[in-house]
């Protein structure tokens, strides 16, 4: 693979997007000039309160590149205590940095040393993607800092996990998930109709900072993920001997979110969390009698409606959109998955998982799964496709175009995109399934003028 | 004069070839006065924020010309910024003439730990036969980026021997981060590889036609243009490679920033012959007089621009005098690049508003052509007098906030993204104009002045957002002094 045609992702350095989405976090870049503004820019509008123009910088210069900028990192973390308030500073070095070979590890733990909450991770962009820095990066925090605050708790053993209702939460990647805020939200909310409580870790119903210092008291880790992630909840349950489920795409509709509530139930019974399975019950079926309410309108519709509607869908974009729409599309409103794309680059090891699990969503068909990070070869071989249906692409910005040019209908939902305003919508859920029905005939509705 | 040589694969940057800087607080007449008699120093930060960097300048100057395709050799996140070629490319192409613009092609070599080790030059050419092999581009634009750079990859070298092997034009733009503190370097980078590889000179002329320097804002010059007989010649967004060509066959070249087109305007009166306009942008009313008075003069079109100038100044000047009566007197804070900031203060000026400061992102002491006329803050002032609070500042944006904060004005005036959210947060209504053609001439003084109306008076919004924004800053910093970290000497403040 020699190139990447319009990229779905980003390098290491865009990892600072998890950062800005920390409540009282800042990240302080060891890069070039450029770096932070290409993160910002590729997640538009979403550099939150410290990301972006805001985010401290070295901005690297010849001079660095020629004498080391360990200097003039101490310096500009210096400063950065007299001029921004954080409760957490995350330093994350750019390929500048990491060629000529700067310590930054060296200058943080000075900073560390004297008391302050301050962090670093090595984000060179050839290292690795977004996502798997991302991976990196909270276990960064919580190996740097969180074991420190809690080593510092007197009387207390850091291994220690207390039993009981509490659970981390790990899904969307912030802001490569362009609907994290809603999708966590939802998870959040769906986890505690069941009677746990939630880390939610990310967005403004973290309680930022202090919530991430509770990491180790929680009784197992969730992860809704395909695979990024796996790597921190293997992590935390080495650490802290924290266990965890694992549900590999997101649950979407009616079917699949009452499914991850039981098995997330049943995996808390195994942990001894104590959850009531009467409250399990009741909250299940009032969320899926208000579900089952909508699918009724949206069946009318449907078989009543008297012009035309999409009847297929490909979708590119990360995996557990690209499993989780597909189920729910297929299973709960008809429309039949085709060829799908998974744009976010999984490491080697998961590629198999991942394919069985899109070709084995239906019984009576194979669905056909590529799994490439560069999607310019996604849209050629969509355009080269001709079913003689009406066709509803799902993907970022980048698919628009092709969309319009094959006469199909177009949800935009990956990055990078300019095609839409996410603020708290969410598909992840009861009430995402209903939101993702929404969109999809809004936006199939507008055509008939 | 800078010496353009199309024989080096490098431009020489701004720091260098301009004497421009990135750190100054003054007056704008004390930083003018200085500049021209050469005495120009830098004064660095000892903290700084995110900037930006010469290689999106350089994408932006290639990705949007037809049927080409452009590589960014490098790790995947230095082409980050390509969908937004891509979106302006099409939502832009019906106003320029191109009503169903195509997908553009970018790439990113997807430089990993082991090309950094073991070099990428072999990756490089790979990767260019693989987009010939799915483009069939007529050109490939490779930009840099810093890996690719401090790993000294001979991206030269593969691009002439990709050019050899495949018979288009492969050209090599060298445009890495950290080599410059001035981004706009980068267009330079840009042009320099599109002359390099795609204007040849030529005896032939092709008469009215007027190259015009730009982004990609909307086509006014096309009308302003039918009514003196003149053709526009767009470089280089929505440009074919004949258009481009074409660059050298103009009577003259004009620019819409001399900032933005410093380089390429040079480039193509010293290889091609091609006279500058050596006047300042359009913006303001004496200077718009002045501008197609000169434009008019450089074309054989003396008498069809007084009449254009004494038609169009009848149509919008009593529009521009009713709304100077509701502008006159309020207070403005601009931030831009230069010499767009400049000509923002031009207009502001122009309806007598009162300029409490500026932060304009770089200065260029001279540009590659040195005519004073082409100084775009030394017209303004000599124009409308002197600006105070004016400060070079490569959007640091804890400067911009404190000094925001401390002046107060009834609008915050932004070319650029990124920062406009600081005057709402503050609750000073804040305009951001992306549209560089929108101010220029009589009729965009008047759209503009529309919008700085319709910026004030609707502050509902701005009001009740800045009661609820978090502002990170803290009160130590927000009540220090703007220039704590600026130093006196260019070594570093304190």
């Amino acid at each position: 693979m020699a190139v990447i045609e319009q990229q779905r992702y980003t390098c290491a350095i865009g990892a600072l997007q998890s950062v800005v989405a920390i409540p009282g976090a800042i990240p302080i870049l060891h890069s070039g000039p450029g770096c932070g503004e290409m993160v910002s820019q590729f997640f538009e509008f979403s550099s939150g309160t410290t990301g972006g123009a805001t985010s401290p910088c070295t901005n690297f210069s010849e001079n660095e590149v020629v004498f080391g900028g360990e200097q003039r990192l101490e310096e500009v973390i210096r400063h950065s205590y007299d001029i921004l308030n954080s409760d957490l500073q995350v330093v994350l070095t750019g390929c500048t940095a990491a060629i000529v070979g700067d310590d930054a590890k060296q200058v943080v733990s000075r900073f560390a040393g004297q008391g302050k909450p301050i962090v670093y991770l090595d984000t060179p962009g050839f290292k690795c993607s977004n996502l798997a820095a991302h991976e990196e990066l909270v276990i960064a925090i919580i190996e740097q800092y969180v074991k420190k605050v809690k080593k510092a708790q007197k009387n207390r053993d850091p291994r220690r996990r207390e039993a009981g209702k509490r659970v981390n939460l790990f899904a969307s990647v912030p802001s490569q998930d362009p609907l994290w805020k809603g999708n966590l939200i939802e998870l959040k909310r769906l986890l505690e109709g069941e009677g746990l409580s939630v880390n939610v870790l990310f967005g403004s119903y973290s309680k930022g900072v202090r919530e991430w210092e509770t990491i180790p008291d929680a009784n197992f880790n969730v992860l809704v993920s395909s695979w990024c992630g796996l790597p921190i909840v293997e992590y935390l349950e080495r650490e802290f001997s924290q266990p965890y489920f694992h549900f590999p795409y997101f649950p979407i509709g009616g079917n699949e979110t009452t499914k991850f509530l039981r098995e997330v139930f049943d995996f808390a019974e195994r942990q001894g969390a104590g959850l009531d399975a009467a409250v399990l019950e009741k909250y299940i079926s009032e969320e899926e009698n208000a579900f089952y309410d909508e699918i009724d309108v949206l069946a009318t519709f449907l078989l009543e409606f008297r012009y035309g509607l999409p009847s297929f869908t490909h979708i590119i974009g990360n995996a557990e959109y690209v499993t989780g729409i597909s189920k729910f599309l297929l299973n709960e409103v008809g429309i039949v998955p085709r060829e799908q794309f998974i744009s976010d680059n999984p490491p080697e090891q998961h590629i198999e998982r991942l394919r069985a699990l899109v070709e084995g969503i239906s019984d009576t068909r194979k669905i056909e799964v590529f799994i490439d990070p560069d999607a310019g070869k996604a849209q050629e071989r969509i355009a080269g496709l001709e079913y003689g249906e009406r066709g509803l692409l799902i993907g970022s910005g980048w698919d628009r175009k092709l969309a319009a040019d094959k006469g199909y209908d177009f949800l935009p939902l990956g990055v990078p995109s300019l095609c839409r305003l996410p603020l708290t919508a969410r598909y992840v859920g009861y009430t995402g399934g209903l939101r993702l029905i929404e969109d999809i005939y809004d936006r199939v509705l507008d055509t008939y003028r | 004069m800078s010496k353009i040589d199309l024989r080096s694969p490098e431009v020489e940057i701004r720091e260098i070839r301009l004497n421009s800087i990135t750190g100054f607080a003054g007056s704008a007449s004390g930083l003018v006065d200085c500049a021209r008699c050469g005495g120009l120093g830098d004064r660095k930060r000892a903290f700084t924020q995110c900037m930006s960097c010469s290689t999106s300048k350089a994408i932006c100057t290639v990705s949007l010309i037809q049927d080409i395709a452009v590589i960014s050799h490098g790790p995947l996140g230095c082409g980050a910024r390509f969908h937004e070629y891509a979106f302006t490319y099409q939502v832009n192409g019906a106003k320029r003439g191109v009503p169903n613009p195509k997908q553009i092609r970018v790439f990113s070599s997807d430089m990993g730990e082991e090309d950094t080790i073991y070099g990428g030059a072999e990756k490089l050419r790979t990767a260019i036969r693989e987009v010939y092999e799915r483009v069939h581009p007529r050109a490939i634009f490779i930009v840099t980026t810093c890996a690719s750079g401090i790993i000294g990859d001979d991206v030269e070298g593969v691009s002439n021997e990709a050019q050899e092997e495949l018979g288009i034009p492969v050209s090599a733009i060298f445009c890495e981060g950290f080599r410059s503190r001035i981004w706009t370097t980068g267009f330079d980078a840009g042009y320099h590889g599109i002359v390099r590889k795609l204007v040849r000179p030529s005896e032939e002329k092709i008469p009215n036609l007027v190259n015009i320097v730009n982004f990609w804002g909307s086509d006014i010059f096309s009308k302003w243009f039918q009514a003196l007989g003149l053709v526009p010649n767009y470089l280089t967004p929505y440009a074919t490679l004949e258009s481009i060509a074409d660059a050298a066959k103009a009577v003259v070249s004009v620019q819409i920033c001399p900032t933005l087109g410093s380089y390429m305007g040079a480039a193509i009166e010293q290889t091609c012959g091609v006279p500058e306009l050596t006047e300042a942008p359009p913006y303001g009313i004496p200077q718009t007089d002045r501008w197609f008075r000169a434009l008019g003069k450089a074309t054989g079109k003396e008498a069809e621009a007084e009449r254009f100038i004494e038609k169009e100044r009848a149509e919008w000047l009593p529009r521009f005098e009713e709304l100077k009566k509701s502008l006159e007197g309020k207070t403005a804070y601009v931030t831009a690049g230069a010499a767009h900031g400049h000509a923002m203060l031009a207009i502001l000026k122009e309806y007598g508003m009162n300029t409490l400061g500026a932060g304009i992102f770089h200065h260029d002491s001279v540009y590659d052509n040195p005519s004073d006329s082409l100084d775009v803050l030394k017209t303004t002032i000599g124009d409308y007098g002197d600006v105070g609070n004016y400060t070079v500042c490569n959007r640091q944006e804890y400067e911009l906030v404190n000094l925001l904060n401390r002046l107060k004005p009834d609008i915050f005036v932004a070319r650029h993204g990124g920062i406009v959210r600081w005057g709402a947060r503050l609750g000073i209504p804040a305009l951001l104009v992306e549209d560089e053609h929108y101010g220029m001439g009589y009729e965009g003084l008047v759209r503009y002045g529309r919008r700085l109306l319709n910026t004030i008076e609707n502050v509902e919004f701005i009001k009740n957002f800045s009661r609820h924004a978090k502002i990170p800053y803290s009160e130590k910093w927000l009540t220090s002094d703007p220039y704590t970290f600026l130093s006196e000497d260019g070594n570093g403040g304190h």
